[in-house]
């Protein structure tokens, strides 16, 4: 019988439309990036017997399983129940029917370093706060990427996805405990912004100039540096890549807390759905805030959200980029 | 002497000792820690024993009691100075037989090296008194035993934890009268550890052969110690501190002299004027802090400076093992003098 796929369902429930005619791929996804090992004997089963018996991984951190016939995609989101199950249900997120695999692919995997459970820059869990906003957001249908990293290393590039979330830390300074080795002025003059200085042979912070990384803390050998122990985030908007005008993201709230992170992503979904261009198949978050302006975006964003005291707002964000319509600076020569 | 006490009962005394004393002892700083999610322990003041963490290691010592990282010795202006007033109570420190055997060192090079004692020191160190926590296991990076500091009868109380009570001995006096006339009698001596599982063959050498000093063995120290001080910092006999007179700024003609711990290890340690200083590799101020520790101390006071509380060992971020050093040096030294 000829193959008579509604590409748009297959497209909703994770799977994608590939080049190879009759052949789809499965996406699985992994909040955080975070997957048990035990899971591997079944994807290894999905690629072997459904697939080509190979498994990608993916940009956001989770794997695709190619080569897969559409006519198995009954039989594989049958098997990929545990999987279901154990990153999705089991952390919260509500999927009404777990026979039929995904639910949605809109709203893309939320990607995250590996954060504290093992790296000693990182400011937070990024695994817990991948699943906590994953439980928030998924599924949606609407296009929005959120990368999770637990210090402004920003190993996970969140700078190039619609909400990069940051994990701060406040340091805080024990004048008594500070023996003026200047390991954190240092180290903060040659591989941060240069927030510290030393002063009478104790240290000072331009509060301004600090961006939250945390490393005087781990420099300190007298713990004259201790973090505060509340965790804050810095929440950048608005990155992405794409063909008309990739560009990393813009600091939109600095010293936010977890609720306001959370708050400030679920508000960003009503803010589609009041503003997207319905017309189109699908519109990026980040275009959507093109046209509305950054200010139309902020107000609904903050909509109901007490902020936390330290926060600070962006009053305006100027994002760069780079613009492909712009060939002012290519050679006249065309191929 | 002994005393048993519920944990309620114990908690109590503290209600007690703490009109008199303020009582320093390992306290959990939650969330504090170096790493995102871990806490610091850290001797600060305690006003109950639950406060106390009894089972964990310090990573800093208690030589912070009687030696601050920071003290003001005396505030000036244009013609006068003052001694800071010093608090009305004594001090009450909670700690284990290290790191009293530890704090005789800093009191030794305080009180007994050179013809007059540190009057900063002796006003502060004569109003610290001692409860010994009992000690019968090791923690990891311990080798208290080898250096011989894991016995000491230099307290005024000592104190074992059980799950469900608290024995108490007093040997001085002055504190029966914190003790409820309810709280049982009993028998109690504490006991000591008598093995660690990290042993240390410390050399023992009336001179040290020339060749170690210039020996290949510190080379590798050189590009693996970064020079962070944490070695200095966390242990409980390093006293080496630096003294500058701070100059106010909203008033250059009043300030205050002040000195604050130094480390061999950091730079600028050995800086002087002319723009000399001495022991520019690492590798060089690992000798010269493995050489006093074990060597130069020993010669002058009797008794090594070391006592094995495994702090160096236990926050080396480059995970440097000073105990692993010494053994290399022990067996360096036997093929240099066979």
């Amino acid at each position: 019988m000829t193959l008579d796929v509604n590409t748009k369902a297959v497209v909703k429930n994770a799977y994608r439309i590939t080049k190879h005619r009759g052949k789809t791929a499965l996406r699985i996804r992994i909040p955080g990036g975070y997957l048990k090992a035990k899971h591997f004997d079944l994807l290894k089963e999905i690629a072997e017997v459904y697939g080509d018996g190979i498994v990608h991984l993916t940009t956001r951190q989770g794997f695709e399983i190619s080569g897969i016939d559409y006519s198995s995609i009954p039989k594989v989101n049958s098997l990929i129940n545990p999987l279901l199950q154990d990153l999705e249900i089991d952390i919260g997120v509500i999927i009404k029917d777990t026979s039929n695999g995904y639910p949605s692919a809109g709203t893309r995997n939320i990607a995250a370093c590996i954060g504290n459970r093992v790296c000693p820059f990182a400011n937070y869990n990024t695994t817990a706060l991948a699943q906590r906003i994953e439980k928030e957001i998924y599924p949606n249908d609407y296009h929005v990427k959120v990368a999770l990293t637990g210090c402004p290393n920003d190993c996970i590039k969140s700078r190039m996805n619609d909400f990069g979330i940051v994990g701060m830390v406040e340091p805080q300074y024990d004048y008594q405990r500070c023996i003026g080795c200047e390991a954190c002025v240092k180290n903060c003059k040659s591989n941060v912004t240069g927030a510290l200085s030393l002063h009478k042979g104790k240290v000072k912070r331009d509060a301004r100039r600090c961006i939250g990384c945390g490393e005087c803390i781990l420099k300190c050998p007298t713990a004259a540096w201790t973090r505060n122990p509340v965790k804050f985030y810095d929440i950048l908007i608005m990155g992405r890549t794409g063909k008309k005008n990739p560009r990393i993201a813009e600091e939109f709230i600095q010293w936010a807390d977890e609720d306001v992170v959370i708050k400030v992503i679920k508000n960003t979904y009503r803010f589609i759905d009041e503003h997207i261009d319905k017309t189109l198949p699908k519109e990026h978050i980040g275009y959507i805030v093109d046209r509305t302006g950054y200010q139309v975006f902020r107000d609904k964003a903050l909509e109901d959200i007490k902020l936390n005291p330290e926060a600070r707002i962006a009053k305006n964000i100027q994002w760069g980029g780079f613009r492909y319509s712009s060939d002012v600076f290519m050679s006249d020569k065309l191929q | 002497m002994g005393w048993k006490f519920t944990n309620t009962a114990f908690n109590d005394l503290f209600a007690g000792l703490t009109e008199d004393y303020i009582i320093l002892a390992p306290k959990r700083f939650v969330n504090r820690g170096r790493f995102s999610d871990t806490d610091l322990i850290r001797y600060d003041e305690v006003k109950k024993s639950d406060d106390i963490i009894w089972k964990e290691k310090s990573t800093f010592s208690p030589k912070e009691a009687v030696f601050p990282v920071t003290q003001t010795l005396f505030y000036f202006t244009e013609e006068a100075f003052r001694e800071p007033q010093p608090e009305e109570k004594q001090y009450l420190v909670f700690l284990r037989p290290c790191d009293i055997n530890g704090i005789r060192r800093p009191d030794t090079i305080n009180l007994k090296n050179g013809p007059e004692p540190d009057s900063y020191y002796a006003n502060l160190r004569k109003r610290v008194r001692f409860v010994m926590i009992e000690c019968t296991e090791s923690f990891d990076n311990c080798f208290c035993v080898s250096m011989k500091s894991n016995i000491t009868s230099d307290y005024d109380m000592a104190v074992r934890l059980t799950d469900d009570k608290v024995l108490l001995e007093i040997k001085n006096d002055d504190f029966l009268r914190y003790i409820r006339s309810d709280i049982p009698k009993i028998e109690f001596r504490p006991e000591f550890v008598l093995e660690n599982k990290i042993k240390v063959n410390v050399p023992e050498v009336d001179e040290m052969p020339a060749g170690v000093y210039e020996h290949e063995m510190w080379n590798e120290y050189k590009s693996r110690c970064i020079a962070c001080g944490r070695c200095n910092t966390t242990c409980v006999t390093c006293t080496c501190h630096t003294t500058n007179d701070i100059f106010y700024d909203d008033n250059s003609l009043a300030g205050e002299r002040r000195r604050t711990w130094a480390s061999c290890h950091v730079d600028g340690f050995t800086d002087m004027a002319g723009g000399i200083s001495f022991r520019k590799d690492n590798g060089s101020r690992m000798r010269f802090k493995v050489l006093h520790k074990i060597y130069d101390y020993r010669k002058r006071f009797g008794e090594h400076m070391c006592v094995g509380c495994g702090r160096c060992d236990d926050n080396c971020p480059e995970y440097i093992s000073y105990s692993g050093c010494i053994n290399t040096l022990n067996k360096v030294i036997r093929e240099t003098v066979s």
